[in-house]
């Protein structure tokens, strides 16, 4: 068990160490849907709901299945997300046609988004409780959902500027990242 | 059917189609792990067994494999040789493991390797896909190892733990931290960017050379 406080949990997966700048998880997404501000936020709410119910299913899985066969941890955890994905996107189909067109292609991509399984893994290796892995997953959801809407605020702006024509696409994309997850480096004495 | 030779397939994934530097894809283990050439290279090995392993299995069996689950299946697939890896790797390089820790199970949602399933092992003959597999697992270890040394030789002036500078240089901490990680792929991809333009430009002034220069 580990004894952190929620406070320190919920503010180092939000900025300290930041999913998708400090441990480069979740780049997909963040190289993909972050060319507007709009996408990127309907992005990162699709993934705290996500990753809140991975959380929760690895939770339960690790206390009640996998104490007596932990070998299987990965194949378990990637089938539960899979199929937890595949049984959120029925369920907002059904309930919510609206809120399903808009997040569209979105909800399957989070499958493969490793941000999901990262988190999943994370929680297991430092051994965090219920509510201490209810509090890390709410926090790098919305650490999730700054950076991609930090990202896509400032590529909106860089689309009107005059780039060399080598940088323009993933180069200059990248070298925005390198620069906000410096930016993110000042976090680091908060803790 | 499929117009390529036994060799194209080969070489397609180290160079013209590198999984990392021109597709982008697998780009998580790409950045997190490159902070020295040690940790790259033993990335590159987990994933290198992963992706032929499993593309061997996948391309025998492709028969067995309905095609409304085939991706599930794909993924199961993949789970088995990632875990697998794992604990190869605790049992015969445990200060690697400790080092990569989380990301060698991450191998698993590691888009490069259920792309080539998808793409090429699903379609092919075992010896066809195992030759893809290679290839690509080639073009991702040359991606892997180029970044690390880049990150590893300015970050902490040495190769493979052997000192290149001598005493006086002055370490770029920044190339370690991951911040470095973005900028040498940017970095790497602008160049690529600029040597693919300078190509560009000269077959197109090829003819007019002399005046032009």
């Amino acid at each position: 068990m580990n004894d952190q406080t929620l406070f320190s949990i919920f503010f180092s997966a939000l900025v300290v160490n930041n999913f998708t700048l400090a441990l480069f998880l979740g780049l997909c997404p963040f190289m993909g849907v972050s060319a507007r501000v709009e996408t990127a936020l309907r992005m990162g709410f699709a993934n705290i709901f996500v990753l809140v119910l991975t959380s929760l299913a690895a939770w339960f899985l690790n206390t009640y299945i996998l104490e007596t066969a932990p070998y299987l941890r990965i194949i378990s955890f990637i089938i539960v997300i899979a199929s937890l994905v595949q049984i959120v996107e029925m369920a907002i189909k059904k309930l919510s046609p609206a809120l399903f067109r808009q997040l569209g292609i979105f909800l399957p991509l989070i499958t493969t988004n490793c941000a999901i399984l990262g988190l999943a893994i994370f929680q297991t290796n430092r051994g965090y409780g219920f509510l201490q892995g209810l509090t890390f997953a709410i926090g790098a959801g919305l650490g999730l959902t700054l950076a991609l809407v930090l990202m896509a605020s400032i590529r909106e702006s860089v689309e009107f500027s005059d780039v060399p024509g080598i940088a323009k696409g993933t180069g200059l994309v990248l070298i925005i990242a390198g620069t906000l997850s410096m930016a993110f480096m000042g976090f680091a004495g908060l803790l | 059917m499929r117009t390529t030779t036994a060799s194209q397939d080969f070489i397609r994934g180290i160079w013209k189609e590198n999984p990392v530097l021109i597709q982008m894809l697998g780009l998580c283990p790409a950045l997190a792990v490159t902070n020295s050439v040690a940790n790259a290279l033993a990335m590159s090995a987990a994933t290198f067994f992963v992706i032929c392993c499993s593309s061997i299995l996948i391309s025998t069996c492709k028969r067995f494999i309905p095609h409304e689950v085939r991706i599930s299946a794909y993924i199961l697939v993949i789970a088995t040789f990632v875990t697998l890896a794992d604990m190869l790797l605790q049992a015969y390089a445990p200060a690697q493991h400790k080092e990569l820790g989380a990301f060698i199970a991450l191998i698993v949602v590691n888009c490069m390797i259920l792309g080539r399933q998808e793409a090429f092992s699903s379609k092919n003959t075992v010896l066809r896909s195992l030759l893809d597999a290679v290839g690509t697992g080639i073009g991702f270890t040359i991606a892997l190892v180029m970044m690390g040394g880049f990150r590893e030789l300015l970050g902490t002036g040495s190769f493979l733990g052997y000192s290149m500078f001598g005493p006086n240089f002055e370490p770029w901490v920044i190339m370690v931290l991951p911040a470095g990680g973005f900028l040498t792929l940017g970095f790497i991809l602008l160049a690529m960017g600029y040597i693919e333009q300078r190509k560009k430009t000269k077959q197109s002034e090829e003819p007019v050379a002399e005046v032009s220069s």
